[in-house]
């Protein structure tokens, strides 16, 4: 869509610099690769902050109204009607702190919000790991193959990798939506999207959502493959499935998760986006961008019912992305940065010792 | 070269065929286009099927229609014949037609907005990547990561309550009362003080000083009614005319070229000397002479920096040319703001002049002055959504590629030769820097057409992503395959002139042919 994202940069910055172009420094001798990472990552505020918001905002919408069938702890679901307390205003305060019957408010005809919220959550949550893991395995297979084969295998998965970058992914949400919403014609596909609208969405939108990874994916084994340690696995006999499995993968696996992180980011927005635009989650299932649609004509009366699913969509967004970013510092091999505060300090010194040398010598004199 | 370019453009349109034949496909078979006539009860039914029917050819099926209108399409490659057909539309117009129209709305909407995203996003990646871990540095970070979380459609319905329902309720009585203005003050120094960095002192005296300006301006703007008769007047033009005279002599000569900061000093003279003679012009502008002010304006520039000359003569003409132009911007801003009361009582306004949908009051009469305004009040909430949530890509980019290129050793070579800050960062490292940004940049502009689909339903404006996205609802192929062309030509080509243009900008990376 029109809404740039942390993945695109990082897919522009890729394309611009040219994957992997500086050798790894290990400043931590004796550990891991794994073990560097996690010392990098736990030592990443905002990631830490970002794991633990996305963290309880999963347990919260995951364990309030129950998933497949399995009742939660809140008393309401997102269908229920009862009867309106206090206009449908929030009863949360936090002066003093106070749940109450309906803590952020209720719609015109009765329903909780909360609820609501929360199973919007829920299926954002979803989509999100359903595109996240699909885009994941697809882009890592298909770029893979491309970059260690290359040859015809590579120029035709490139080449359908174009093709589908270019078609617009509002208009394929709209054939699924279109194609899904067929209730009168009974077939399979459409009874079991019917019945399972985000299943059916997180799993078209994964099989578009693949192709930039498998751009980055292709470019890191690109270069890997050409490198001594794989020659070396080469020559002493491995096969191409160990070479890739054994050898290549696990160098290019940052690049991977980093990237899963941040397509996840950016298919919360591209599902509240299309289901904002009517061609995602339709009712009577509700989603954080339904939610949001559903209201924004009361904005003047209600505006509550616009805030949370609001709020909620750029937490769950904002923590990903924070957890993306301490992610992408833990793999990044290029760690070392011009500091300018340093730079600065380091001329300083510098500036007063000339000072004082030239104090010195008219004092000599 | 040549051969690199054949295979680039062969790729493409092969790509672009498969793609388009897909995207045909597709939305041809993504539901039933006679629904809405089938689900009629008007007595002429039957003959409205028929009707739409022929106007779409739907007896044929989809892959030969395809096929139908590739023919048509076809005809668009052959230079000045004007056959181009791209079918019509289910309300019976040409899709070229349509395209016309929608391509001007979505470029008015989203030129403004990118150009802006580009140079705040530029000078803010700057910014933080020379105060790299400070707090501005985390600020910006922080906003950027947020700005890439925000939904376009929330932040769009937030502008339209505050920015428009909320900023026209204010209008009506535009009074500041204290309170807000000195807390609007303490904002405003508390963010410049963390901004400014530097020692606690500093930091101090300057957020103080803006904490007092900014208060008394408010008060004044309010004691005045400002917002009812807005205008800068030849003093205020004065003011910050050296004011940028001095900005921009910084930032392109820096200052100790006297010859320079004396040439844009001239011009900003020149310029309210010039806001008293052009007054009686102003009132028959029309765009045309506008620009053509325009560039006789920077043309006076140039030609004062070079009669100023100095021992560098190019940077004295280029720091007039930039300091007249921006004087000429706040002279026609002055003139603008002169038209605001005829354009807030107009009939048309009523009084609420920031609108919140549509790209232009319908029907309504005034003069240039009065119409610049109309537009101006419909594009500012969508340029404003559109620039805050593609600012953040373009901070952390310029961001990381100049603490990139500061790390480099001709940067070290440059300081060791003694060079001033100044130009290390702006001759040595802002133009390296700028080589990826450039990229990007063309990257942007190729999908510029593409509109903003969710921005321009929320604002009702009706462009390409209009098109596209009505086309979908109402399963007719034409306009979503007009919309698409379009839309994967210039990005196809621009992505062709990034990767030129990377490689012109910078030698180092070689076109394999």
């Amino acid at each position: 869509m029109s809404q740039p994202t942390q993945e695109e940069e990082i897919l522009a910055q890729q394309a611009v610099r040219g994957p992997g172009d500086a050798p790894p420094e290990h400043e931590s001798s004796g550990l891991s690769q794994g073990q560097i990472v996690r010392k990098r990552f736990f030592g990443h505020t905002g990631a830490l902050i970002g794991l633990a918001v996305f963290a309880l905002i999963f347990i919260l919408a995951f364990t309030s109204v129950g998933v497949a069938g399995i009742p939660g702890w809140w008393k309401y679901n997102h269908l229920d009607v009862s009867p309106l307390v206090g206009d449908g205003a929030p009863t949360a305060g936090l002066v003093p702190p106070a749940w109450g019957e309906h803590p952020f408010g209720q719609d015109r005809i009765g329903r909780d919000l909360f609820a609501m919220t929360m199973r919007g959550a829920q299926q954002s949550i979803t989509i999100m790991i359903l595109i996240g893991a699909i885009a994941g395995i697809l882009g890592a297979v298909i770029g893979g193959l491309a970059g260690y084969f290359r040859g015809w295998v590579e120029a035709v998965l490139m080449r359908i990798t174009d093709v589908i970058i270019i078609i617009p992914v509002l208009l394929l949400a709209a054939v699924v939506a279109q194609i899904a919403g067929r209730r009168d014609e009974g077939s399979m596909f459409a009874a079991f999207a019917n019945a399972n609208g985000i299943l059916v969405l997180g799993v078209f939108l994964g099989l578009v959502s693949w192709v930039g990874l498998a751009r980055l994916v292709r470019g890191e084994f690109l270069t890997l493959r050409e490198r001594e340690f794989v020659d070396a696995a080469r020559i002493s006999g491995a096969s191409n499935a160990r070479i890739i499995f054994k050898h290549i993968l696990p160098n290019a696996v940052g690049v991977l998760i980093v990237n899963v992180t941040l397509t996840m980011s950016a298919a919360i927005l591209l599902e509240t986006a299309l289901s904002y635009l009517g061609v995602g989650v339709k009712s009577p299932d509700t989603s954080l961008g339904l939610l949001i649609s559903q209201n924004q004509e009361a904005f003047a009366t209600r505006p509550w019912l616009f805030w949370f699913p609001g709020l909620f969509i750029v937490l769950i967004c904002l923590s990903i992305n924070f957890i993306g970013d301490g992610l992408r510092d833990a793999f990044d091999p290029r760690q070392k940065k011009f500091n300018a505060k340093k730079a600065s300090d380091a001329n300083a010194p510098a500036v007063e010792k000339s000072a004082a040398t030239a104090f010195d010598g008219t004092k000599g004199d | 070269m040549v051969t690199y370019i054949v295979r680039r453009l062969v790729t493409a349109a092969l790509i672009l065929l498969g793609a388009s034949f897909l995207v045909y496909l597709l939305t041809a078979s993504s539901g039933d286009p006679l629904a809405d006539l089938r689900a009629s009860n008007a007595p002429n039914k039957q003959q409205l099927m028929n009707a739409r029917t022929e106007l779409l050819d739907l007896d044929t099926p989809a892959p030969i229609r395809y096929f139908k209108w590739l023919a048509g399409a076809a005809q668009c490659l052959v230079p000045f014949a004007g056959t181009c057909d791209l079918g019509k539309s289910v309300s019976g117009q040409p899709i070229t037609e349509a395209l016309g129209i929608a391509l001007v709305q979505t470029l008015t909407l989203v030129t403004g907005a990118t150009i802006l995203a580009i140079l705040i996003g530029i000078s803010l990646g700057i910014v933080t990547a020379l105060r790299q871990y400070s707090a501005l540095d985390y600020g910006v970070t922080f906003m950027a990561f947020l700005f890439f979380s925000l939904p376009i459609f929330w932040v769009a319905v937030l502008l339209k309550e505050y920015g428009a329902i909320g900023f026209n309720d204010f209008l009506r009585n535009p009074e500041i009362p204290l309170p807000t203005a000195l807390g609007v003050g303490a904002v405003a120094g508390l963010l410049v003080a963390v901004a400014v960095g530097g020692e606690l002192r500093r930091r101090l005296i300057t957020g103080g000083a803006v904490f007092a300006a900014v208060t008394l301006i408010l008060i004044y703007f309010s004691a005045t009614q400002w917002f009812k008769t807005p205008g800068l007047g030849p003093v205020v033009i004065a003011v910050a005319g050296a004011g940028i005279a001095v900005a921009v002599t910084v930032l392109v000569a820096g200052l100790r070229n006297r010859r320079a900061l004396q040439s844009s000093l001239i011009v900003v003279a020149l310029g309210v000397i010039a806001y008293f003679a052009v007054q009686p012009l102003l009132d028959q502008a029309t765009a045309l002479m506008i620009a053509l002010l325009g560039l006789a304006t920077v043309l006076v520039g140039v030609a004062v920096g070079y009669f100023m000359g100095g021992y560098d003569r190019g940077q004295s003409m280029r720091v007039a040319g930039i300091t007249a132009f921006l004087v000429g911007g706040l002279v026609v801003m002055d003139r603008f703001m002169q038209a605001w009361p005829s354009y807030f009582s107009n009939s048309r306004v009523r009084g609420r002049p920031i609108a919140t949908i549509g790209a232009g009051t319908p029907n309504i009469e005034g003069d240039f002055w009065v119409l610049g305004t109309d537009t101006f009040t419909h594009l500012i909430l969508p340029t404003i959504a559109l620039i805050l949530v593609s600012l953040a890509s373009y901070t952390r980019f310029t961001r990381s590629s100049m603490l990139e290129i500061m790390n480099m050793d001709y940067i070290r070579t440059a300081r060791a030769k003694g060079l001033s800050e100044r130009s290390v960062i702006m001759g040595h490292a802002f133009r390296n820097a700028l080589i990826p940004i450039a990229t990007i940049v063309a990257f942007d502009i190729g999908a510029l057409i593409g509109g903003a689909v969710i921005t321009e339903s929320v604002f009702s404006v009706r462009g390409m992503g209009f098109l596209f996205l009505d086309g979908i609802t109402h399963i007719d192929p034409n306009p979503v395959m007009g919309v698409f062309v379009c839309v994967a030509v210039t990005a196809m080509v621009f992505n062709l002139i990034a990767d030129l243009a990377y490689s012109a900008l910078d030698p180092r990376v070689r076109i394999k042919a």
